[in-house]
């Protein structure tokens, strides 16, 4: 017999992985298409359209794995979790339901608009559809992480027969860790999308490519991660604090504090021990972690033995934690370092450029790494203090959760692989496309646009 | 603000969910039939029957979110129980549509050399999509139970729904397209229309004979001369179209659409009668809708929410229909 809790966590946490990755992306790229259309619908001016043209078909196919890998996400809870559902279904019912009317409907079918509509509506529609692409996504990032921070901080519901009741929807909406965590996941799409955009300009750019738009869109994207970066950390810092005070046991594992303790330093980096509850080789600044999270140098902090069972595992949320943060600061060094070079020379060095390769897809990396903190973190309990993982489990049999768990990640893998080299593709042909004009309404059709290599060119 | 009881929200609930798996048949099914039925002998023809779909897709998908939303987030002990018994073939489902799900999209924009691949993808995929739903239909209706016989009914039910999404999705190419591509579609109607007719006729015979109180259902008198109007107008609509498809196309393309709508109405009795069939049960013979129902405060705020919210998907749901009305060969990606 195999062990269906395991397996159904493993499965989940696989599922779920696969599908943040392109949420991720298309919640802040809509709104940086939005922008790229805006700009076009004021000035007239093709090299915004271009920039346009690209990203929404990498926005496309982003978009169809999201939307896929959902599909599948929403069979799960039933599947995987049906005590979820039995004892908090009354709580994540409507918040689901919600999802789905306010936001799945309007972004799939505006989507079509958008993707098939340039032709068919007048501009402005198109426009409009645009915009209510990014608007859904976004109404859905809200809805799915109100009920998600609901089951770390839960708010606003009474327990009757071990059933959870509402009791105020907006307490429960706006529960306490809500508000951060939205604010950091939304800005964590934002500075994947940032690094991504760089990431994929630098590269046509690098393989020769001199047209404008990527210049253009690889300024756009390091001055915003400029800004957004640094905001990132703060609101992370503050997001901690938070959790500091709902989730002690998870910042006692982020940090790596074993026993509790006056004055903790912060461990910059260590290989904790959970057998001996000790950390090997660590490097560790004095104080610092008192410092920053009670602003007091010998502020207490409760460590993992103050938690008897019901805390989580300290390795990997204390590695995940790392990952991100370490992420988070390269980011910033990178994005002002790159920025001051735009502005004082208004080129990059070919070092700068190749730095800014590599650093395409490292938002996926910091944006996993912090789910992993916030969701092993959550550990042993599903819901905070409510319902245990273990007790929610599904009583499926542990063989066919391992064999559709081995054809997902199978399909995952090769999907994944697609994805990638299939924007690398994108990025490779769009330097050899000649540019071509577009059939503007109201403006006759230049030969360009007729020619069927620059037709087939368009479409590809 | 209205005082609903909870059976009331129970029933209300229920409705909303079967409506939403047929809208999530109709429209999904048309867009799986054009995938089972994709031409591979010709690139261009595989063109233009995706580009018919291109649009829509994605919408005809939420359908099916929402109905097992509705039934996750209204009846989730029923949600859980039924998702328990068809968890592989719902497995193979979910695997199905991620694949087409993505062919759509990497066709285009992968090297020419490899389109093809990603076009066998989407064509399997829809097929073993249309399948397994008939699957997990045939085991629904079989009691959720697994044995020699309802398998084999199962699979039955696969094949025949298979024929019932390429028989709407040829019937929506006919709509969608024009000249020899419009000629193929009204041919693989006619075989399709047959097929589904066959199946059609033998799930009618078949159901009352496993479940008893179908039987009841279709045989008390005086509501049984009510519900035979139903099959009545099924296998009316099935003659009928039968005469139209014979007719097509005729000039200016008038009547093109008739197929389609005939279809969808065969599609609406069908699954009217399913349901008449079961009510009030939502797990055949053990859960019923009224034992499986949440909590009526919860069920209550997610009513108001789709009393707002549904007639506006419904509104520009129109408009997109409206904006891509006619044929499809003008249809270009963006
Ligand atoms: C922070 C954002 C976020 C998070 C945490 C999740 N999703 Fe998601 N989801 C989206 C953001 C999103 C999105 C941006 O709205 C998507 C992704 C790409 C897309 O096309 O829409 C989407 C698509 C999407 C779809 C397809 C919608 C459609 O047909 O258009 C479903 C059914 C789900 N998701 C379900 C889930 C479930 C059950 C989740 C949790 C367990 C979940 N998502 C986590
Ligand atoms: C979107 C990014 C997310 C990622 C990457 C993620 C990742 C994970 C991981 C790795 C686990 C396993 C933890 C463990 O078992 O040790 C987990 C558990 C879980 N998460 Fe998330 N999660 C995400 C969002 C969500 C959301 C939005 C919800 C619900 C609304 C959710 C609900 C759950 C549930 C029900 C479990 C239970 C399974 C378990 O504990 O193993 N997650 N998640
Ligand atoms: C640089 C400083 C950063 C700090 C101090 C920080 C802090 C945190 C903390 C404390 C959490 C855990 C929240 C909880 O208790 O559940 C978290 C989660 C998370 N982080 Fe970060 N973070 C930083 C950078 C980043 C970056 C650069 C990204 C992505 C680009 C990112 C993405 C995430 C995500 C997606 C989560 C999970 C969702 C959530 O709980 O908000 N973080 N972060």
């Amino acid at each position: 017999m195999m062990d269906v809790l395991l397996l159904s966590r493993i499965q989940f946490a696989a599922n779920i992985s696969f599908h943040i990755l392109f949420p991720t992306i298309t919640i802040a790229l809509g709104w940086l298409l939005f922008y790229f259309k805006i700009r076009f619908d004021l000035s007239k001016h093709p090299v915004w359209m271009r920039a346009y043209r690209f990203w929404v078909k990498v926005f496309a196919l982003t978009f169809a794995l999201g939307v896929v890998s959902g599909i599948t996400m929403s069979f799960q809870f039933g599947t995987n979790w049906p005590g979820f559902m039995e004892t908090i279904g009354n709580i994540a019912g409507p918040l689901l339901a919600y999802e789905i009317l306010t936001a799945f409907f309007l972004e799939a079918t505006m989507l079509g608009i958008m993707l098939f509509g340039f032709n068919r509506v007048p501009a402005w529609a198109h426009t409009l559809a645009t915009f209510l692409v990014a608007l859904g996504t976004s109404m859905s990032a809200f809805w799915i992480l109100a009920l998600n921070s609901w089951m770390h901080t839960p708010a606003g519901f009474e327990m009757k027969d071990g059933v959870a009741h509402a009791t105020d929807w907006l307490a429960i909406i706006f529960n306490p860790s809500f508000p951060y965590r939205l604010t950091h996941t939304l800005l964590s799409s934002a500075l994947t999308v940032c690094f991504l955009v760089a990431g994929i300009s630098a590269y046509r750019i690098y393989r020769g490519d001199n047209k404008k738009a990527p210049r253009l869109s690889l300024k756009t994207a390091l001055f915003t991660a400029a800004i957004l970066a640094p905001s990132q950390a703060f609101v992370g810092d503050l997001h901690g604090l938070n959790t500091l005070q709902h989730q002690p046991a998870k910042i006692a594992a982020m940090e790596g504090v074993w026993q509790t303790q006056k004055g903790a330093p912060l461990v910059l980096f260590s290989i904790p021990d959970a057998e001996t509850k000790t950390h090997r080789f660590s490097i560790e600044i004095p104080k610092l972690a008192s410092v920053i999270l009670t602003h007091d140098p010998e502020g207490e902090i409760k460590g993992i033995d103050a938690f008897a069972d019901a805390h989580p595992p300290v390795v990997p949320v204390f590695f995940s934690f790392r990952v991100m943060v370490g992420i988070g600061l390269v980011m910033i060094i990178l994005a002002w370092w790159t920025s001051y070079s735009l502005l004082k020379n208004k080129r990059l060095s070919t070092t700068q450029l190749k730095l800014v390769m590599a650093m395409t897809f490292s938002g996926w990396l910091a944006s996993l790494a912090g789910w992993y903190v916030t969701e092993i973190g959550r550990q042993p309990y599903l819901v905070t203090g409510v319902l245990r993982t273990a007790d929610a489990v599904t009583t499926i049999a542990g063989e066919n959760v391992a064999l559709t768990l081995v054809a997902y990640l199978t399909i995952y893998a090769v999907l994944l692989v697609a994805y990638i080299s299939t924007l690398l593709n994108l990025a490779r042909k769009a330097v050899n496309v000649e540019e071509y004009d577009l059939k503007i309404p109201g403006v006759p059709e230049t030969k360009a646009y007729s020619n069927p290599n620059v037709q087939r060119g368009a479409q590809l | 603000m209205m005082d609903l009881s909870h059976p009331q929200l129970a029933i209300i609930f229920a409705s909303l969910t079967a409506l939403s798996i047929l809208v999530y048949a109709i429209l999904d099914g048309y867009d799986l039939g054009v995938g089972i039925c994709l031409s591979m002998s010709k690139e261009e023809w595989r063109d233009t029957e995706i580009a018919s779909i291109g649009p829509f897709w994605d919408a005809n998908e939420t359908w099916l979110v929402l109905a097992v939303g509705l039934l996750l987030v209204a009846f989730p002990v029923a949600h859980s129980e039924i998702l328990r018994v068809l968890y592989l073939p719902a497995s193979l489902l979910l695997i199905a549509l991620i694949l087409r799900g993505v062919a759509f999209d990497f066709r285009a924009k992968v090297k020419p050399k490899n389109k093809i691949h990603w076009d066998i993808c989407f064509k399997v995929g829809s097929i073993l999509a249309a399948f397994s739903q008939g699957f997990m239909l045939g085991i629904y209706i079989m009691g959720l139970k697994y044995n020699i016989w309802s398998s084999l009914f199962a699979v039955f039910s696969g094949v025949c729904v298979i024929a019932a999404y390429a028989l709407i999705g040829n019937t929506w190419l006919i709509l969608k397209t024009s000249g020899e591509l419009q000629k193929r579609a009204i041919q693989r109607s006619k075989q399709a229309g047959i097929v589904s007719f066959i199946g059609i006729l033998t799930v009618c015979l078949v159901n009352p004979l496993v479940n008893a109180n179908v039987l009841a259902v279709w045989t008390q008198l005086p509501m049984a001369y009510l519900y035979a109007a139903i099959p009545l107008l099924c296998f009316v609509m099935f003659a009928l179209g039968y005469a139209v498809l014979k007719r097509l196309p005729l000039k200016n393309d008038s009547g093109a659409w008739l197929p389609f709508l005939m279809t969808s109405i065969v599609f609406v009795s069908c699954f009217v009668g399913l349901t008449l069939s079961f009510y009030p049960y939502v797990v055949p013979n053990t859960l019923t809708i009224y034992q499986a129902a949440s909590a009526k405060s919860s069920l209550e705020i997610m009513l108001y929410g789709t009393l707002v919210v549904v007639p506006i998907i419904v509104m520009y749901t129109f408009i997109a229909y409206y904006a891509f009305r006619g044929k499809a060969d003008t249809l270009r990606y963006y």
